[in-house]
């Protein structure tokens, strides 16, 4: 086998992605033609919008190894500035979108550069603390945040020139919103995941110290890394607070932040596929678990647990392990090494 | 009342507090100074010492005092032995199968674990707050103006008492030390004959129990309590652990009052709406600033 050979396989293996991805887009974009129903419809944009803050806390967690429990408080920062802009303001929901993400990586920055060098469980620790503390700080500036009560923002709204097109309360527009969101984010974390930053981010989960060796700035990335998770929580801030129209702090507890670390870890750390399973599965286990009412929560408990006992790698975790470990791809490299071998005696 | 004695029964009150977090702390501390996992069943075991504790004196019969000791003792008893016995199930059934998973598997299940006791004390007890009979006629010794409660006594010495105790044992006993060795370096102490397991369970026991104590002693300072009050709660103990040095005991102890006080001297003086805030800018600046907490973890060697 030679080089062709393996252009070929990443080319198979790139294609049948390529085709499931395009199969599941198809169907997620017919779907509210064949399902007119509201309730399901809404479930799948918070879906959704939870996919994005997963993908987000992905390239924190799953890529650089960052674990984050406070994402909530990047979510709120998002949510909060349009809000704000909105109601002091008077600025539009298409318009407030730069300043939403550009927020939230700002928070990010600023939070990030006090703590990144904390490590592991500690880092942890002072990001559940520093969700917490944003939280419980728009509850108290009443004057500002309206407190508990919240405050009540537009829906977005689309002009052309005498005609406009107001979102409104009904969920079908925020789901090709929601739809498009996932697509560009999916798009940006799938690109960075293989850039140099994605391969640095790699490093320094996996070695830090070998990683800062090979001349990765270890500090910076880790930064950055964190910048772009936090940007993206502010982007799904933003969606969401158009969406729901009212924003309050209490969207940003604690157990927020925690489902999002939960949702990542099921469907598989550094995975943007499982980011989005996990996602998903966690939003819609409590609704289908509705009709059993006050034994859902216990459900979900007993689902997570079970799930962490038989695959504590997540539903689609290890996928990159899997692959480089197939034996087809060993065969292949172990050819790769020989051809090498052959061309250095020679 | 003079600033002093403002000051004085702002401390006092902030002790008493100090001291139920601290005795949550203990299990934080304990479980993750051997297993390095954050156990966030931990609140939720913690008020369900305080549920335990309700069920017991409801099925008392009349003609025990309510002020009487042995009400006291039996409702603590049950909650110690209730909640010791349901942490070591949980760790049996939940923690030790993961014992080789990646850490983040165990916090997964640690947050699932603590649903599901959520969602069972809420089935038993219903959603409303519950009320917690005082057991104490509201007397108390005064000293000028300053006042201390025969509860807030109460829950001082006998914390203190459990404390020590617990000082006592792992310092002094056998188990004690085979405890100290597991946290140490668990593949050494099994290497000598130690029953790593069993030192688990034990651990897993005590935390518990401990909380479960702390629990009947919330519901009896605050006189109201709901299935969801062990999460806030459960989040300030590990902070006051954190404060200490995580799986460091005495630290936890000395954290969890530090944080009481602050937290009570910041209520009295700034403003109480503002009081969880504290407790969480203490847990980040003082992680950032001195990581390892008030005591260093010190290893006997």
């Amino acid at each position: 086998m030679n080089k062709r050979a393996i252009t070929a396989y990443q080319k198979k293996g790139k294609f049948s992605r390529w085709a499931m991805s395009a199969v599941v887009l198809l169907i997620l974009v017919v779907l509210p033609f064949f399902n007119h129903n509201e309730y399901h419809l809404e479930v799948l944009v918070s879906a959704g919008i939870f996919a994005i803050l997963v993908l987000g806390l992905n390239v924190m967690t799953g890529y650089c190894g960052l674990l984050n429990l406070g994402q909530a408080a990047f979510f709120a920062s998002g949510a909060y500035t349009y809000a704000l802009l909105n109601v002091k303001l008077g600025l539009s929901f298409w318009v407030s979108l730069p300043a939403c993400v550009i927020s939230s990586a700002a928070l990010g920055l600023l939070f990030g550069s006090c703590v990144l060098r904390l490590k592991g469980d500690y880092l942890a620790l002072v990001t559940l603390g520093f969700g917490e503390i944003i939280r419980i700080t728009l509850n108290n500036m009443d004057s500002l945040t309206g407190g508990p009560n919240g405050l009540t923002v537009s829906h977005p709204l689309i002009g052309f020139a005498d005609k406009s097109f107001d979102f409104g309360i009904k969920s079908m527009p925020y789901y090709y919103l929601t739809l498009l969101a996932i697509i560009v984010i999916v798009i940006i974390t799938n690109r960075l995941a293989s850039s140099r930053f994605g391969r640095a981010w790699v490093a320094i989960k996996e070695d830090e110290v070998a990683a800062a060796c090979m001349g990765i700035n270890t500090g910076k990335l880790k930064l950055l890394a964190f910048c772009v998770g936090s940007a993206i929580a502010g982007f799904a801030g933003w969606l969401f607070a158009g969406k729901q129209g009212f924003v309050s702090p209490d969207s940003f507890d604690f157990i927020t932040s925690i489902m999002l670390v939960a949702m990542l870890v099921l469907g598989g750390i550094g995975s943007i596929a499982g980011s989005i399973v996990g996602a998903v599965a966690l939003t819609l286990l409590p609704e289908i678990l509705r009709p059993l009412q006050e034994y859902r929560m216990f459900l979900f408990g007993a689902v997570m647990m079970v799930m962490m006992l038989f695959r504590p790698q997540g539903i689609l975790g290890g996928v990159r392990i899997l692959e480089e470990f197939r034996p087809e791809n060993e065969r292949v490299r172990q050819e790769e090494d020989e051809v090498l071998g052959e061309g250095l005696k020679q | 009342m003079s600033h002093l004695e403002t000051f004085l029964q702002q401390l006092i009150n902030g002790l008493t507090i100090g001291m139920i977090y601290a005795l949550i702390a203990l299990g934080y501390t304990m479980v993750y100074g051997i297993i390095q996992l954050i156990n966030f069943a931990h609140g939720e075991i913690f008020i369900t010492g305080a549920f335990l504790g309700l069920a017991v004196f409801a099925a008392l019969p009349s003609t025990l005092h309510i002020h009487s000791a042995v009400t006291l003792v039996l409702i603590f008893g049950a909650a110690m032995v209730g909640c010791g016995l349901l942490g070591v199930v949980i760790e049996r059934i939940a923690y030790r199968p993961l014992r080789k998973a990646p850490r983040l598997a165990c916090l997964i299940t640690a947050i699932g674990v603590s649903f599901i006791l959520q969602n069972v004390l809420m089935l038993i007890w219903g959603p409303v707050d519950k009320s917690f009979p005082a057991f104490f006629k509201h007397s108390a010794l005064t000293f000028g103006t300053l006042r201390v409660t025969f509860m807030q006594g109460f829950i001082i010495i006998t914390s203190l008492v459990m404390m020590i105790a617990l000082r006592f044992f792992v310092t002094r006993t056998m188990l004690g030390k085979a405890l100290r060795a597991a946290s140490a370096d668990m593949t050494a102490a099994r290497l000598m004959g130690i029953n790593v397991d069993k030192v688990i369970s034990i651990c897993f026991l005590i935390g518990s129990a401990l909380g479960g104590a702390g629990g009947v002693m919330y519901g009896m300072y605050y006189n109201t309590i709901s299935f969801h009050d062990g999460y806030l709660v459960g989040i300030k103990a590990f902070t006051a652990a954190v404060l200490g040095g995580i799986g460091n005991v005495p630290g936890a102890m000395l954290g969890g009052i530090a944080l009481g006080m602050l937290e009570g001297l910041g209520a009295g003086y700034l403003s109480s709406a503002w009081k969880n805030v504290f407790a969480f800018l203490i847990l980040v600046i003082l992680l950032l600033c001195w990581p390892s907490g008030i005591l260093r973890k010190s290893r006997n060697e």
